[in-house]
């Protein structure tokens, strides 16, 4: 059987080589236009005039549009249609863009892209999130509002009651390979898209609105993304419209691929959150009520912040079960990016909120956190107390994270190292350590319950080889080698047999994103039904007593190789071409209400991280971290613990050094690689130990095994735990150390706690 | 419009010719130009590496030296290390212990650590986190790109020994 084994990445071969094609790389005829946005001097106002005389004479330009000359209003949205692609006067974020330029280079279009002369009339801008919250800017009419037994009163009786307010950062997905896109006009009209995204068929939707034409003239392939982390789910539509536009108007190809200041200044990122929380507990820190009031921030578009809000809101818990909660959702609209799709989709800010509560009550009631984390868990299968219902009403009954932790602290030495680092911190006046161990529990399924569906389809040809697609993009997670490694199980044939071809909106039709973590189990199932229903025709030709193993059709005993098997079948007119369907089941989810069951089943991980800090400057390090990881039963171990590594390393960036910053005319001024700094080679902890959980998934996904892209992204909290704790033994005061924690927020705290100021 | 200049460069071993204008960039004549895609461009301001190329024996950020400071230069990209029929031993290391993830900072990550090995053959894991330091990887962590590296200089060193 090829799952469970530890293959390497499909494409890595052309990887280490350097001939694995990205978009930028498709060999362009020698008449594609290359395309670059103006983008808007300022962060709210209106447009007086414009002078695009010097972009029109500017060497290479060929054209220029404004909003008007558009066929359409060329709605980018993937929500509300709140997106058109050039402003239609209004602007809304420093950056938007206001023309569009053809020229005969991408260097070309770049430089007259520049040269726009256009005059406002500003307006006063909403930029951080005190500001649109005091001014009542949000999306919807109301906050959302969950609400499970009585908060408020419970706190009011609880024996400790524990407040404060946590800030957190956003975060830029920084995918190595910037958005891109080109299109290549066809016969009649129809359009041939290559770009670099995790939603094809939004691409193709997208395209099909803006040029009005029905979806079936639109074809979208993607072979793969150099990175997309949430960031190509809906970023790429501005790209591969405007290309598209271009590509009708003019009859020539057009390609567009954002330089990175342009990728950073246009496109959306993580949604900083506010959180602010009130928690009463008993004496020994378990909590009776807790209220959460969680303020993100949204950008100037919807964009998919109503999602990523609700999964913040359904992450509030984590691993702990809340008798009497009220969680309180604003979703506000300033003048800045577009917040959008980042790993974890909302889930890390909720969950962070929570672990900030459990070592705010540790610190007030002098106990270690991890056994306040313990004691507020919620039930195992086996202790059976009453508490396993989430604040949305799903059933916790798998619940693993008792057992991995207490495996987790044995095999890191927790107590013995958190007695050492104590021991240090009493001798050494200016270093000081810290040390955390937090959990995650993550559900898995999109919150929309109708994008929990995908399709797949096989080809066998006479030769026994096989031709597989399917609706999941690949972004270097390694979905289309699991897949590979399905369907070569399902047929008993070596992986070598299986060709994964690019993704392809016409070959397997209204595909979901690849997101939500949601890739190898739903596209999984659905190529698994695709290979079933071959079989099943193949096996019904060849005999009565028919399986497929170790490359051959083993017959009544007797075995004849695949590909004589499947040439066999194509001479009997058997049909070796087949389509495949999934649709998870179980789930039933009302967001109104907060009610329901939104996900299949939730994965399990922990980390435990020790730092050191210097008080006198803040700068800090990773010294170790030990990683315990849930993926159910692995289908392909390598491929898992790269993922939980990755995420790990990108969840510790968000909470330490990847800081955001827009001045006050609202112009992010972390705009390159320069300013922004995510995690180096040097970086990561100096010992760092992972594993993955020995079990399999309860509820009966693809090969039992659980998803694996976001959920480790938040055992990155671990880090930020850890420089709390660090900070808190400069003096008695709680260190409320906010996100990202970079040296001058550390610094500050540590004069926070040591001197009162 | 500047006026073209000739520029001579031998790229991976094979004498190439073509007028670019002085304020081009290597990366860009490299990909439009000569059609290597191996180099990519990443950030554009020579920080991620992902367009990093050996230039006369040193790795260079093709992103940011103009064509005509490479004007005569000797240049190995990723394309010059190894082919899929016919892997270098560091290419083969990232493919068997998945120092790769999206795959478009590989090439880079490669044709650093060929030179980070002729610096350093015998390098310690510290030292290959230092020499590594101007190549961004945001999929893997690094961990195994570390490790591929470990692994491709102990293979390289025995390799030697046996041959001595």
């Amino acid at each position: 059987m090829s799952v469970t084994k530890p293959l390497p990445h499909d494409s890595a071969k052309l990887h280490v080589t350097g001939t694995a094609r990205y978009v930028d790389d498709i060999p362009v005829p020698a008449d594609c236009l290359h395309l670059a946005f103006g983008l808007s001097d300022i962060a709210c106002g209106s447009i007086q005039s414009i002078n695009l005389d010097a972009v029109r004479a500017a060497p290479g330009v060929t054209s220029v549009w404004l909003a008007g000359d558009l066929p359409t209003d060329c709605d980018c949205s993937p929500s509300v249609h709140d997106e058109p692609l050039l402003s239609d006067g209004q602007i809304h974020y420093l950056g938007q863009p206001v023309f569009l330029v053809a020229a005969t280079s991408h260097t070309a279009a770049r430089h007259a892209a520049r040269l726009g002369q256009i005059e406002y009339s500003p307006e006063p801008a909403l930029l951080t999130i005190e500001d649109a919250y005091l001014a009542g800017s949000q999306f919807g009419d109301a906050p959302r509002i969950w609400e499970r037994g009585t908060a408020a009163p419970a706190i009011y009786a609880a024996a400790h009651v524990i407040e404060g307010v946590l800030d957190m950062g956003g975060q830029e997905h920084f995918y190595l390979e910037s958005q891109a896109a080109m299109v290549m006009p066809q016969d009649g009209g129809d359009m041939l898209v290559h770009s670099s995204t995790q939603h094809p068929s939004e691409i193709q939707h997208k395209v099909a609105h803006a040029l009005d034409i029905p979806m079936h003239a639109v074809q979208v392939e993607t072979r793969r993304m150099g990175g997309g982390f949430g960031g190509k789910e809906s970023q790429g539509n501005a790209l591969a419209i405007s290309c598209a536009v271009v590509a009708a108007a003019t009859g020539r190809p057009a390609k567009m691929r954002y330089d990175r200041d342009d990728d950073f200044t246009i496109t959306g990122k993580r949604h900083d959150f506010q959180i602010r929380y009130r928690v009463g507990t008993d004496e020994s820190g378990r909590i009776e009520g807790a209220e959460f009031l969680q303020l993100a921030r949204c950008g100037w578009a919807q964009d998919l912040s109503f999602p990523v809000a609700d999964r913040a809101m359904l992450h509030t818990d984590n691993a702990y079960f809340l008798p009497n909660v009220r969680i309180e959702s604003h979703r506000l609209k300033t003048n800045t990016q577009s917040a959008t799709a980042f790993r974890g989709f909302g889930g890390p800010q909720g969950m962070l909120g929570i672990e900030r509560v459990m070592d705010h009550i540790a610190h007030t009631l002098g106990q270690d956190p991890l056994a306040v984390r313990r004691v507020n868990f919620y039930d195992t299968p086996e202790t059976q107390s009453g508490r396993t219902s989430t604040p949305y009403g799903q059933e916790v009954d798998d619940f693993v994270l008792d057992e991995l932790v207490t495996k987790l602290a044995d095999q890191c030495d927790y107590s013995i190292r958190r007695e050492a680092a104590a021991q240090w911190n009493e001798t050494n006046p200016v270093l000081k350590r810290g040390i955390a161990l937090t959990p995650v529990k993550f559900g898995i399924s999109f919150t929309l319950t109708h994008l929990n569906q995908a399709g797949a389809l096989v080809h066998v040809y006479q030769d026994g080889s096989i031709q597989l697609n399917h609706g999941g993009t690949e972004m270097g997670q390694g979905l289309f080698q699991k897949v590979a490694q399905v369907a070569a199980s399902r047929f008993g044939v070596p992986i070598e047999t299986i060709k994964i071809t690019a993704t392809d909106t016409g070959k397997v039709p209204n595909t979901s994103a690849t997101a939500a973590s949601s890739g190898s189990d739903l596209n999984g199932m659905a190529v698994k039904a695709a290979c079933d229903t071959i079989r099943d025709r193949m096996a019904t030709h060849l005999g009565k007593n028919v399986q497929f193993e170790g490359g051959s059709v083993v017959v009544d005993g007797s075995a004849i190789p695949f590909a004589e098997a499947a040439k066999r079948c194509y001479e009997s007119r058997i049909s070796l071409s087949a389509t495949g369907f999934y649709k998870t089941p179980k789930l039933e989810w009302n967001p109104e209400t907060g009610q329901g069951r939104p996900f299949f089943y939730f994965a399990y991980g922990a980390a435990c991280s020790e730092v050191v800090i210097d008080t006198l400057t803040g700068e800090n390090r990773i010294l170790r971290t030990d990683i315990i990881h849930d993926a159910g039963a692995s289908l392909n171990p390598v491929l898992d613990i790269g993922q939980v590594e990755g995420g790990f390393v990108q969840g510790a960036g968000w909470l330490t050094t990847e800081e955001l910053i827009w001045d006050d005319k609202g112009r992010l001024r972390t705009h390159a690689p320069s300013t922004y700094k995510i995690p180096a080679c040097s970086d990561r902890p100096d010992i760092f130990n992972v594993s993955l959980w020995d079990g399999q998934n309860t509820e009966d996904t693809i090969y039992r095994s659980k998803a694996v892209g976001e959920p480790p992204f938040m055992l990155g909290i671990a880090v930020l735990m850890a420089l709390s704790d660090a900070v808190g033994a400069c003096g008695d005061i709680y260190a409320d150390l906010n996100a990202p924690a970079t040296p001058e927020r550390i610094l500050k705290a540590v004069q926070k706690v040591r001197d009162g100021i | 419009m500047s006026d073209k200049m000739h520029i001579k460069l031998t790229v991976n071993g094979e004498d190439k010719e073509f007028l670019a204008e002085p304020r081009d960039l290597l990366i860009y004549a490299l990909r439009e130009k000569l059609n290597i895609t191996g180099p990519h461009v990443g950030c554009d301001t020579s920080h991620c590496g992902a367009c990093t190329v050996t230039l006369n024996g040193k790795s260079v950020k093709s992103c940011t030296m103009f064509v005509a400071q490479a004007n005569g230069a000797e240049i190995t990209t990723i394309e010059g290390i190894g082919s899929p029929d016919a892997l270098h031993v560091l290419q083969e290391s990232f493919k068997e212990h998945h120092g790769l993830q999206c795959g478009f900072c590989t090439p880079g990550m490669i044709t650093r650590a060929t030179k980070l090995l002729e610096e350093n053959p015998t390098p310690t894991e510290e030292e290959v986190r230092f020499g590594m330091a101007g190549n961004i990887c945001r999929c893997t962590g690094y961990q195994n790109i570390v490790k591929s590296i470990l692994a491709a200089a102990s293979e390289i060193n025995s390799a030697k020994e046996a041959a001595e």
